[in-house]
């Protein structure tokens, strides 16, 4: 089964859900494949802290111009919709930031003038955190074609029972290209106007790919008054949010509405609670040392296991 | 005029509210959200639509089934995986091919070298952009439509229209609200800009990511101011982000503490600034007097294009 875990709006908690459930479904003895395809920001190695053993470079091909062939027609760059190569005054100027690696010049060029050569945009890393299979690209610096480096990561995946795809924030491209593929799309929110806003985004976006999906609530009841110092931190013992003590005005219940209007499940409700902040502030896996999230994560590899989406 | 960016790498530290509470603050300035595919700075400001106009992407490629005889070479051509073979038949052939359309990056080539020119390739609507009356001045913000692409394009074209209209009506000042990440959108961005302004959250997360968008604007040859937000989360982390930022070259506008009176302010649809006079909206006046200091020392903006290009010659 591969779970893509993304979001539309940045920081719900992607990237705590997908490690802390790698980490609960491994422990539980099943064989985990953890796939990182934020590859612009990759961060879930900071959490499994895997050894890695196997690297190998992301390539794009880009293509080079045999000038002593060339005859300067101009073909290549008529052809090229991202004005990615211009054929002026004796010389042929290939941009290669705005090259998609489409092959369309090439296939052009009457005098079989121009080839490709790979240019490396990333880096991929895999190697194993514990019991759990790791699997990570990374994007260098400058480059805006993530993804190519989304695709190679997921190419790199195994085959195992259970593969968790930590996406990129957003909508559009790079988070279409992580997404595409999986048997369920996790979509992580958090119970404020940009997260509900950014969710529905999100609902749009994978029922144009036609991919079944849930919710994970993500920090409920985070716009409760903030406590006063010295006092402990609020923890709620259900996982429900109770208006009758005073929980409004929380916004969980706005994203509760628009899911149940939706006729979308919500596999999850996390508690906000400043520990769990703090231990991925150091980066420790939550589900170690807060007994409450760990308990709301194994809930929902139940949930997940049992196939409870709609 | 000056063009201020917020951006952070790593995604929900706060630049939204950051940006909004900024350009309270700053007076009358010109917003424009540049996070298209997930903008959200319409839900603090509410703006008055004044206009609105259609963002024309790239041509993706269709094929007519009814011309399609099913020969393959679009399958064979396509580097972006976007060719299926479930079409729908016709008299020549049981099953068409078909493109998917979320998966074509519009290179063309397909539609170049069918036999049959079955593959149609025109330009279509990706999204909409407009311009706003907003509480803080006049906004421009966009709409990238659903599981579109060309969003690089529609940050320059937001950015642009920004610099226009903060022309039209003698504003000094544009705030940009950015995307997380280091790619394309952020690229646009950031390119020719006077300022950015990273907003880090003290996680390790946070300072990973502050790294990689670091050089990114450096890169860029954009300079750089700190704002650390949920500073007292981990400060120990804070300060190795200070010591980092120093390498950079980039100074610190100040820290914002963690507390939810942001996240409050937010539900209440407002700036931090405007809804409390609490611990992190004086945090954010400090913010904005280091940054409107710092800003008179910079460069005006310029954008010239997509990304800043560095053209190779071929050999």
């Amino acid at each position: 089964m591969k779970i893509a875990v993304a979001s539309g709006k940045g920081g719900t908690g992607k990237t705590t859900v997908a490690t802390n459930l790698a980490r609960v479904a491994a422990a539980g003895a099943r064989a985990v494949a953890y796939l990182d395809c934020d590859v612009e920001e990759p961060n879930g190695h900071l959490f499994l802290k895997p050894t890695i053993d196997r690297r190998r470079s992301i390539d794009k091909p880009l293509p080079i111009v045999d000038l002593r062939r060339c005859t300067f027609c101009g073909r290549c760059s008529q052809v090229c919709r991202y004005g990615a190569i211009a054929c002026v005054n004796k010389q042929v100027l290939i941009f290669t930031e705005l090259c998609h690696s489409c092959g369309g010049c090439l296939l052009a060029c009457p005098m079989d003038a121009i080839r490709e050569v790979p240019k490396t945009i990333g880096e991929l890393r895999q190697g194993i955190a514990g019991p759990i299979r790791f699997i990570e690209g990374r994007l260098n610096i400058g480059e805006a074609m993530s993804p190519r480096a989304i695709r190679a990561v997921k190419d790199a995946g195994p085959s195992v029972e259970l593969s968790i795809l930590d996406c990129p924030p957003g909508t559009s491209c790079p988070v279409i290209e992580s997404v595409r593929g999986s048997d369920l799309v996790l979509l992580v929110t958090e119970p404020t106007p940009f997260g509900l806003h950014d969710l529905k985004l999100a609902v749009e976006m994978v029922r144009v790919l036609r991919l079944p999906l849930a919710v994970v609530l993500n920090r409920c009841h985070v716009g409760k008054p903030d406590e006063k110092r010295g006092q402990s931190p609020f923890v709620q013992s259900t996982l429900r949010a109770n208006p009758a003590k005073g929980d409004c005005p929380l916004f969980s219940d706005q994203v509760r509405q628009y899911c149940i209007s939706q006729d979308i499940a919500i596999l999850a409700e996390i508690t906000d609670d400043r520990s769990v902040a703090e231990a991925y502030s150091r980066g420790q896996l939550a589900c170690d040392v807060v007994p409450l999230f760990a308990g709301q994560i194994r809930l929902l590899l139940e949930r997940l296991s049992n196939g409870a989406t709609r | 005029m000056k063009e201020l960016v917020v951006i952070s790498g790593k995604g929900g530290t706060g630049k939204t509210s950051v940006v909004a509470a900024l350009a309270t603050l700053a007076g009358p300035c010109v917003l424009a959200d540049c996070d298209v595919d997930a903008a959200d700075l319409h839900l603090i400001f509410e703006p008055k639509l004044i206009r609105c106009a259609d963002f024309i992407g790239g041509a993706k490629a269709r094929i007519k089934p009814e011309y399609c005889n099913a020969c393959g070479k679009c399958e064979k051509l396509c580097r972006f995986d976007a060719v299926y073979h479930d079409g729908p038949g016709n008299g020549r052939t049981p099953r068409t091919f078909r493109i998917e359309t979320t998966a074509c990056e519009g290179c063309g080539v397909c539609v170049d070298y069918c036999d049959e020119n079955a593959i149609e390739f025109a330009p279509g609507v990706c999204g909409q952009w407009f311009v706003s009356e907003a509480r803080c001045g006049l906004m421009v913000h966009a709409k990238l439509g659903i599981a579109a692409e060309n969003s690089g394009k529609l940050v320059t074209l937001v950015r642009q229209t920004a610099q226009e209209v903060a022309y039209q009506h003698g504003l000094e000042l544009v705030f940009c609200d950015g995307s997380p990440g280091i790619g394309c959108p952020v690229i646009a961005s950031l390119t020719g800009a006077s300022l950015a302004l990273f907003v880090v959250e003290p996680t390790v997360s946070g300072i990973h990511d502050f790294c990689r968008i670091a050089q990114l604007a450096a890169r860029l040859d954009v300079p750089g101011l700190l704002v650390i937000n949920k500073a007292d989360l981990n400060e120990k982390i804070a300060e190795e982000i200070e010591t980092t930022a120093v390498k950079h070259g980039i100074l610190l506008a100040g820290k914002i503490p963690y507390l939810r009176e942001v996240t409050r302010a937010q539900i209440a649809r407002k700036t931090v600034v405007e809804f409390s006079d609490g611990p992190a909206a004086q945090a954010i006046r400090a913010v904005w007097a280091k940054t409107e200091k710092h800003l008179q020392s910079v460069a005006a903006s310029t954008i010239d294009g997509l990304v800043q290009i560095q053209p190779s010659l071929s050999s």
